[in-house]
């Protein structure tokens, strides 16, 4: 009792101390701003320069304008992306934003600027090699040995995802429970590898994007085949988090920023895919009389 | 895919987060490029006979993708702003945030000013 009636005392001082705003964004004055002072803060964002977004047509494909300036990469070229479906999402995404631009929100600008600008000079071959070396240790391969439940969670789960891979590809991928990983055939590398090489290089870029977020080269592959939602890929890939969180309970600020954040970009990922290497055709039903 | 539940559904939840989006404008949602777009594509690609249609699926797919984007970028953002936004916490702050508080000495602990 006495110890609760000293804790409020502290409490009411506390408050006293900061009556505005809370110390967090209020100016501190008196005697102790030395304590507050952040060693770290956030780089401002740029502010929201222009009113209106909107699309046209050009040569190379898809541009965006904002206001009456055509948008650019950060290397100073020309913003074209090859969809009209794409361009929509993108100025979606510009237009979305509220007084700043908040720049890692906009997964698909990013992915399009990857894309045109290319920072790292990467060819095909590079960029399926290094989508394949998530392979050698795809998330799902790796299994524990305990404890049961979480080895059973993991059979039921992974299991009909890699058996799918196997009937779909025609290959042999197997999970291990050693820590060097599965050993993968030569064989099944070369053909998901001649599979990869199917894609564009916009759509290899989005892969290898997609595959560094799961961690996984299996799971990508559903999402690009339709056998997985984004959802539901991006819960294989945290499957043994769920467990944890199921048994520890659930931290807001972290496991569901963190979830988030793996959605979107997964998702964001996959879309972009899907929009740069479909080729639609559209067959009007005809009436019969 | 089951999993995707009907495209009605997947296109209201489209346009709600349309909706979410167009509060940064302040014009109403079904001026925009994304709305006419959308609904110009749901509307083009709705099929009529029963027919098992794999073009359908991928639409349904990307849609709901989209939505799964959409959502995510935004529930994204606010907890970023509420939890991640402003920069390093005091230690007081931190444990606060796990429910504890730092010891406290009565009547000071003789060094402060």
């Amino acid at each position: 009792m006495w110890w609760s009636c000293l804790q409020l005392r502290d409490w009411g001082r506390h408050l006293l101390k900061w009556p505005l705003g809370g110390p967090i964004n209020s100016v501190v004055t008196g005697a102790i701003p030395q304590l507050w002072a952040r060693a770290y803060a956030p780089p401002t964002e740029k502010k929201r320069f222009y009113q209106n977004v909107s699309i046209t047509q050009g040569e190379g494909g898809f541009e965006i304008n904002l206001d009456n300036r055509k948008l650019k990469t950060p290397q100073a070229k020309l913003f074209t992306v090859p969809s009209e479906a794409l361009a929509t999402a993108v100025a979606t995404e510009w237009d979305s934003q509220q007084d700043t631009i908040k720049f890692y929100t906009m997964h698909l600008t990013t992915l399009c600027n990857t894309c045109l600008d290319n920072p790292t000079q990467r060819s095909k071959d590079q960029l399926i090699r290094a989508a394949m070396k998530f392979l050698d240790t795809d998330t799902i391969c790796y299994r524990v040995e305990e404890p049961e439940t979480l080895v059973e969670l993991q059979k039921n789960e992974w299991d009909p995802i890699i058996e799918w891979a196997e009937k779909r590809y025609g290959v042999e991928i197997g999970a291990s429970t050693s820590i060097m990983g599965p050993s993968i055939p030569a064989k099944t590398q070369e053909a998901l590898a001649n599979h990869l090489a199917s894609y564009n290089l916009w759509a290899l870029q989005g892969i290898e994007f997609v595959v560094a977020q799961l961690k996984s080269l299996v799971l990508t592959l559903g999402l690009m085949d339709l056998r997985l939602t984004v959802e539901q890929a991006v819960l294989l890939s945290r499957l043994e988090e769920e467990y944890q969180i199921q048994k520890w309970g659930n931290i807001e600020w972290a496991h569901d920023y963190e979830l988030q954040e793996l959605r979107a970009r997964a998702a964001a990922g996959t879309l972009f895919v899907h929009l740069c290497s479909e080729s639609t055709t559209i067959k009007h039903k005809l009436l019969q009389e | 895919m089951a999993a995707l539940g009907s495209p009605a559904c997947t296109l209201r939840g489209l346009l709600r987060e349309l909706r979410y989006l167009s509060a940064a404008t302040g014009r109403p949602y079904r001026d925009t490029a994304a709305y006419r777009y959308l609904t110009k594509a749901f509307r083009a690609h709705r099929v009529t006979s029963e027919k098992l249609c794999r073009a359908q699926h991928e639409l349904h797919f990307q849609a709901a993708t989209y939505l799964c984007l959409l959502r995510s970028v935004r529930q994204h953002v606010a907890l970023h702003q509420e939890f991640h936004g402003k920069g390093e916490r005091s230690v007081e702050q931190i444990a606060g945030l796990v429910g504890l508080q730092l010891p406290r000495q009565p009547g000071g602990k003789g060094w402060e000013p």
